[in-house]
């Protein structure tokens, strides 16, 4: 038992500072390129660390959108950065060096370093036990109509933070709507072994996605994991070329975009005037209002996602079409 | 018990580190990448300090980290969008003052 301890304590170790040493190589490279691809390391040995942490569900969404949707956020913006900066084309390092003053480099590094110490003195002086909120989630969890912890406490405890959370969404794709306009739309690489892998990929993509919005009621899983699957299922369908359907001008785009809003909107506003209080669920009819709710958040989540990858793309194509 | 304080001090060790990247850093791509390291140190901190609540872990804030980084993707696609754009007027993806200091 006690070597099984040792064992867990020398790979906590090893994967903490693992972390660091990837954060600070990723952080203070002259290569972007290589920034990048350390950068999705960085974020798949946090998703171990969730995990080590106990809470898988944090993992689940780390790999998903952390390692994985973010990465290709980064290396789609990366391309075209490449097609505007001619010293980014010829494939050499980027920037030799911070080009700050030298002094002000060292008043940055001190102040950093002294901020550390302060904040290092502040998180070891708390006490080493504390409950928390964990006994008030554990006695309400019966009346929460779910019986997962993670999910009864983003679809009902908190619900206003999650409804909020949709509307950053939605207000995070108006803007890249409304900024986008990029002449590059993105060369489309297409081979056979790509074409079957993604035939095979999909749906298989699709499947996991609802299985984790529905285990989300008992388990780790949930409309966040779900939504961002879902999501990556349609960046790798938009990657082979797949023409997936006109994301900016179609109105069941948009639908899909703002059923999860809207739905939070109208439940809340509906236990508003029948119960008195944003947000609070008949116990009767909470489990039923959360997969209502996680469901149409998911597909949101999804095409939200996807549509941040899209983005400036389809303008571009639009515009290639009208002058044709 | 110790493991979850030693999490959290890395925690503390990525928000600083993604500080000085943002200070220091010319290039608004390793800015983004400085203030998403940024977040992964506060919502590692947050979670450690979280299991602090044992035998039942917490889990008010992971749920929030789980908010957490769906915002911050949302920010990030924003932060890259509003960064190409600034590229296509003046190359080389740095803020004026960095231009200006490189001089």
């Amino acid at each position: 038992m006690e070597a099984v301890g040792l064992w867990q304590s020398a790979f906590d170790l090893m994967l903490g500072f693992s972390l660091f040493g990837l954060a600070w190589r990723m952080l203070f490279c002259a290569d972007l390129f290589k920034s990048i691809v350390l950068f999705i390391t960085f974020g798949l040995l946090m998703a171990i660390a969730w995990v080590r942490l106990e809470a898988p569900d944090v993992a689940l969404a780390e790999a998903t959108i952390g390692a994985g949707l973010t990465g290709a956020l980064l290396m789609s913006a990366f391309a075209k950065l490449r097609t505007l900066d001619n010293s980014l084309k010829s494939g050499q390092p980027l920037l030799p060096r911070p080009r700050l003053h030298v002094i002000n480099f060292w008043i940055a590094l001190l102040f950093t370093v002294l901020l550390t110490g302060g904040l290092a003195y502040a998180v070891l002086s708390l006490p080493s036990h504390s409950p928390g909120l964990s006994d008030a989630v554990m006695s309400q969890l019966d009346s929460s109509g779910v019986t997962h912890p993670v999910t009864a406490v983003l679809l009902n405890f908190r619900g206003y933070d999650t409804l909020l959370e949709m509307a950053v969404l939605l207000l995070s794709i108006q803007s890249v709507w409304s900024m986008a306009g990029m002449s590059d739309a993105g060369e489309v690489h297409t081979s056979p072994v790509l074409n079957v892998l993604i035939q095979l990929l999909s749906p298989v993509l699709i499947l996991v996605s609802a299985y984790l919005l529905w285990v989300g009621a008992h388990a780790p899983g949930g409309a966040f994991q779900a939504g961002s699957i879902l999501g990556a299922a349609g960046v790798l369908l938009v990657l082979s070329g797949r023409p997936l359907f006109n994301l900016k001008k179609s109105w069941l785009i948009r639908l899909m975009l703002v059923a999860g809003p809207a739905a939070f909107i109208a439940l809340a506003t509906l236990t508003l005037i029948n119960e008195g209080q944003l947000l609070k669920y008949p116990v009767a009819n909470a489990a039923n209002y959360i997969l209502l709710l996680e469901t149409l958040a998911t597909v949101s989540i999804g095409t939200t996602l996807l549509a941040l990858f899209v983005g400036s793309q389809t303008e571009a194509v639009q515009q290639d079409q009208s002058h044709q | 018990m110790s493991m979850l304080f030693f999490y959290a001090l890395i925690g503390v060790g990525l928000f600083t580190l993604g500080l000085l990247a943002l200070v220091v850093q010319p290039h608004l791509l390793q800015k983004i990448l400085a203030l998403n390291v940024m977040g992964s140190g506060v919502f590692l901190l947050l979670v450690a300090l979280g299991g602090r609540s044992q035998p039942v872990v917490d889990v008010v804030p992971q749920a929030m980290v789980i908010t957490g980084i769906v915002v911050a993707v949302s920010a990030t696609a924003m932060a890259l969008t509003l960064m190409l754009n600034l590229s296509r007027s003046s190359p080389g993806a740095q803020l004026p003052e960095d231009q200006s200091a490189d001089s």
